[in-house]
């Protein structure tokens, strides 16, 4: 279902090393004013449709640990290449992104712990199997127990700690690697909680 | 005061996971629009953004076959038969200054970093309808202009010659991506 209609040429400014295009603004047609009293709020409506969807949350949740659990068992299996540490880190990085979403913010620290190793360490062939173990049990644990442990504040405690230990080996192993430590180190761009 | 008719609008929605997929998909019919098509990997992305002309895109980075950055790069094709124009946000858990530097090299427009809100999302596409870019070609860029504010003291080797530098004033890609919800 294509759009028929072709839209204006863009204009064009050239200058001595780049040109400045000004394409045909086409989504204009969908912003319209309103009185201030208006009374639909569509960021309210999309709150409570994100709600509505709550209840599945737990059961995604789990199903994104089990994807985890297989993309390790795939590791011990066959070792670290492109296509199994690819899988890991993808889904590792989804339970990050996802996991506050859902409900269970620690299990995103632990995954986002699991994430720098399998990024920044230059040698996942000697990264100690345990310190990736811990993170998937701790990230597996959180989840299955998330009634207990999160209200009782172990969750946290338990993330806090992983990502300790995973930026001490970090910091270790990229040692001649000042540049990269440097980068590593910085603070990420999403507000604390 | 502005709003956006939704209705008038066609999404793609790329991610390979289909829990966030599901989590795009109720934002955007929540917020009005009746037109989300979905994508769970780059090619297919790039297939769909051909056939369905979306008018905006909201891409994952961290995709199986090529990535959301690679998406990004083939869209921002100003030679190709397709519109290399159309808004991409991105929508990633990668979270370091540095990515988002890259993303705006390969032409994302606007870059919001999980987890999602319903107010951060709303807030991008706004951004994105009311307040277009122009683009910028040079030898190695094309894709929206990448300054946001003035800064007379600037003698980087990037540095455009010829012309007043017209700027849209507005918060850069790093301070925006900072504010989530």
């Amino acid at each position: 279902m294509a759009k028929n209609k072709a839209p204006a040429p863009p204009k064009v400014q050239a200058f001595a090393d780049h040109q400045v295009i000004t394409p045909p603004n086409t989504l204009k047609h969908a912003i319209r004013r309103v009185i201030d009293r208006e009374l639909d709020d569509p960021v309210a409506r999309a709150e409570q449709a994100l709600a509505n969807l709550s209840g599945e949350f737990k059961t995604w949740m789990r199903s994104e640990c089990d994807r985890l659990a297989a993309a390790h068992a795939a590791i011990l299996k066959k070792g670290f290449n492109p296509q199994t540490r690819g899988e890991l880190f993808r889904a590792a990085h989804d339970i990050k992104g996802d996991a506050s979403t859902f409900g269970f913010p620690a299990a995103g620290v632990a995954a986002e712990s699991l994430c720098r190793i399998l990024e920044h360490a230059p040698d996942l062939a000697v990264v100690p199997p345990d310190l990736i173990q811990h993170h998937i049990d701790a990230i597996q644990a959180i989840v299955r127990e998330h009634n207990t442990i999160e209200k009782a504040g172990v969750a946290n405690e338990l993330s806090a700690r992983l990502r300790t230990v995973a930026d001490d080996y970090l910091t270790v192993v990229n040692r001649d690697r000042p540049d990269h430590l440097e980068m590593i180190s910085a603070p990420s761009i999403v507000p604390k909680e | 005061m502005f709003r956006i008719d939704f209705n008038k609008l066609r999404f793609l929605v790329c991610d390979d996971n289909p829990h966030m997929r599901r989590i795009l998909r109720t934002l955007l019919h929540s917020f009005g629009a009746r037109e989300v098509y979905e994508a769970e990997d780059g090619a297919t992305a790039l297939e769909m953004y051909s056939h369905y002309v979306p008018d905006i895109v909201i891409a994952d980075w961290a995709m199986p076959i090529f990535d959301g950055l690679e998406l990004a790069q083939m869209i921002r094709q100003p030679d190709s038969k397709g519109n290399p124009y159309a808004p991409i946000i991105m929508l990633t858990g990668h979270s370091e200054k540095r990515r988002i530097t890259m993303a705006r090299d390969a032409g994302v427009t606007e870059f919001l970093a999980k987890p999602i809100s319903a107010k951060g999302l709303y807030l991008r596409i706004m951004s994105v309808v009311a307040h277009p870019r122009p683009f910028i070609k040079t030898k190695n860029y094309f894709g929206p202009d990448r300054r946001r504010n003035t800064t007379v003291a600037y003698i980087g080797p990037e540095r455009r010659n010829g012309g007043e530098a017209e700027v849209l004033q507005q918060p850069s890609l790093l301070d925006k991506a900072r504010v989530t919800g």
